[in-house]
């Protein structure tokens, strides 16, 4: 078991660095996420840990050691890639037992150890496959069962399941994290679907343009993130240009009131940016708070995503419960009960105007599961 | 059952095309390949006869009877080898450095190995002929095979570097990754991914180089006679179909072999996969 650390990590391709001063550390047993929209650097980051790409700048340390002058083939790190990577023309068996024959382990053991490794990946008895005779799903757990097989110190995936369908997406996230858990394996995973980063990430590295945004755990970047890039990445959220006036906040539809703390705390930014989330975004019947109109009911099943146009041009999405009934075109009232605001450089300032007055429910419909857009009174 | 009769008649209609061009392709190949070994078995064929009148093996004792017919083979054999060993110990280290390696000039160095192919070849022979005739080459092994080996470089050059090209990095990666040196993922990984493009690449060089006449007679006579050199000087000396019919069975056995032998190994599972994935 095994920590890792970059130390202010860069490297560059010509003269843009895909990967820009990036300090991480990932402690034993801990699975972390890169997460990142594609071309942010976080194939980059995996890539330096590996091997594959020598950073320009900064260390890289396994157990506190520098590896940046170990080879890959040489180094305590196991990676498994997008496409799988199996070599087609060996069996299940040869590809799993070649780093282990390179080894010089004697036959048995190899066997042993192979066994081992396909029943992990719920696999036994696919040895003589070839890797084109397995489906897409089974690919991916010999190249998992390939690298696991070594015993490597850091493990390394790289969107391993971006290829497949929905459902065995979902399954064999689950079956990774169920391994990974077991065997207290400290991993690194790199996906641009945030969804997967949640579910599995004990914390999630959010990247842009080669640089760290955030690093937390789920609920944490999900709950506070600390940039307005983050705040945008992960999950809905409505973000509009802010600015003082007076005692109040103004963004897009809303003037809120500041308590004084806020407005300190605000004191002298010039460009500010609000963020809310669809679920802080409260709808009330009629609008003393911000007039806006139904454009959209989208179903989403637990409950139902609004979405509203605002008098004054605004777009923006809210959640409302599925028992509450809500149609287009109809007039609402939108309030803001928690929010986010963000200045150039500095840490998010959280509010919450939405706690001063009362907010006046929508109609529940009793016993009545349908939303055939009645519209509430 | 109630088929639609519409449906039913095309399909058929399709079957039967399908059919009368697979058989009138199979007539297009096949019969000059039967007529061949009609006639290398035939001692009497006259004209309104529609089999020979008269089998037997005469001309094949008659053929293997003279000695530079005894004596071009295993010649043309050596030399087909020497060519095709000697092209690939060339071409392959360039084709995997054309593949992976990006330096000034590539694509034109590329396209240099068809310049030979893209002049009529007669003139080239006859210079080359020249100088290895100021150089006194003419009539001996090394000539004909730098002439055949300069006419064989296109193909062990371009097969091969587009296999190596078409070689997923992710795969020596993932090699390197799991504790293989640069030459273990050389030769236990790139070199059987593109295994089955240079079986293709050296049985064409070979085949090209057994078969070649103009370059081996301009340069390799009076000395030096390939079998094909033979059959050609039998053909137009003496006007009997069944030397040349003898011949052209006896060329086609180590082809024929060779064939056989490459679709072995691209039918077993090794070389399939190579090729599928």
């Amino acid at each position: 078991m095994a920590t890792l650390t970059l130390q202010s990590v860069t490297r560059r391709f010509g003269a843009v660095p895909a990967v820009d001063r990036m300090s991480l550390d990932v402690a034993d047993g801990e699975f972390v996420c890169l997460l990142g929209p594609s071309g942010c650097g976080k194939s980059t980051a995996l890539r330096l840990v590996a091997g594959f790409e020598e950073p320009d700048e900064g260390d890289i340390l396994i157990d506190g050691a520098s590896t940046v002058a170990i080879p890959p083939n040489r180094r305590a790190t196991g990676m498994v890639f997008q496409s799988h990577a199996l070599w087609s023309h060996m069996t299940v068996l040869g590809n799993i037992a070649f780093g282990l024959k390179l080894r010089k382990l004697p036959g048995a053991v190899v066997r042993r150890k192979v066994a081992e490794a396909l029943e992990l990946v719920g696999l036994s008895g696919f040895e003589r496959r070839y890797p084109r005779q397995l489906s897409g799903g089974q690919q991916q757990r010999v190249a998992l069962a390939r690298s696991l097989v070594l015993e490597p110190k850091i493990l390394l995936l790289d969107e391993p399941f971006s290829a497949l369908d929905a459902h065995l997406r979902v399954r064999l996230r689950e079956e990774l994290r169920a391994i990974q858990r077991r065997l207290r394996q400290t991993t690194m995973f790199v996906t641009h679907d945030q969804e997967e980063a949640l579910t599995l990430a004990d914390r999630i590295a959010i990247m842009n343009q080669g640089s760290l945004e955030q690093i937390g755990s789920p609920g944490a970047v999900y709950e506070q993130p600390e940039t307005l890039f983050v705040a945008g990445f992960i999950g809905a959220m409505n973000v509009m240009a802010a600015r003082r006036e007076g005692e109040a906040l103004v963004a897009g539809p809303f003037r809120l009131d500041l308590t004084d703390a806020d407005r300190n705390a605000l004191a002298e930014a010039q460009h500010l940016d609000l963020a809310a989330r669809p679920e802080d975004l409260d709808l009330t019947l009629s609008g003393e708070a911000g007039q806006a109109v139904v454009e959209q009911v989208v179903d989403l099943g637990p409950m139902r995503q609004i979405h509203l146009v605002c008098s004054e041009g605004t777009r923006l999405k809210a959640q409302l419960a599925r028992q509450f009934t809500v149609a287009t075109g109809q007039s609402v009232g939108v309030r803001v009960g928690r929010a986010l605001i963000y200045r150039e450089g500095c840490r998010p300032v959280e509010i919450h105007p939405g706690d001063a007055g009362a907010v006046l429910p929508f109609r529940r419909i009793a016993g009545h599961r349908h939303h055939e857009d009645r519209s509430a009174p | 059952m109630k088929a639609n009769p519409a449906v039913k008649r095309t399909l058929n209609g399709d079957v039967l095309v399908g059919s009368l061009l697979l058989l009138g392709l199979v007539v297009f190949i096949a019969m000059p390949l039967v007529g061949v070994l009609l006639w290398a078995f035939a001692e009497q064929w006259r004209s309104p006869a529609l089999l020979p009148t008269q089998w037997g093996l005469k001309f094949w004792h008659a053929l293997l009877a003279r000695a530079d017919v005894h004596s071009s083979l295993p010649l043309s054999l050596i030399l087909a080898s020497i060519v095709t060993g000697l092209a690939a110990l060339l071409c392959l280290p360039a084709a995997y450095a054309f593949a992976r390696t990006d330096f000034p000039g590539r694509r034109l160095m590329l396209l240099s190995f068809i310049t030979v192919h893209a002049f009529p070849r007669f003139p080239l022979y006859v210079s080359i002929a020249v100088i290895f005739l100021v150089l006194g080459l003419i009539g001996t092994a090394p000539a004909v095979v730098a002439v055949q080996l300069v006419f064989s470089m296109l193909y062990l050059i371009w097969i091969p570097t587009a296999a190596f090209r078409g070689v997923d990095r992710r795969l020596e990666e993932a090699a390197r990754d799991v504790g293989a040196s640069h030459l273990t993922v050389l030769l236990r990984i790139t070199l059987p991914q593109v295994a089955p493009a240079i079986g293709a690449a050296l049985l064409l060089t070979f085949t090209n180089a057994f078969y070649e006449v103009e370059g081996a007679l301009l340069v390799g006579i009076p000395d030096i006679r390939t079998l094909p050199i033979v059959m050609l000087s039998l053909i137009t000396g003496q006007v009997i179909v069944q030397y040349g019919a003898v011949l052209s069975v006896i060329l086609w056995v180590p082809s024929l072999a060779l064939l056989i032998f490459a679709r072995r190994m691209f039918d077993s599972r090794t070389f399939a996969a190579g090729v599928t994935m």
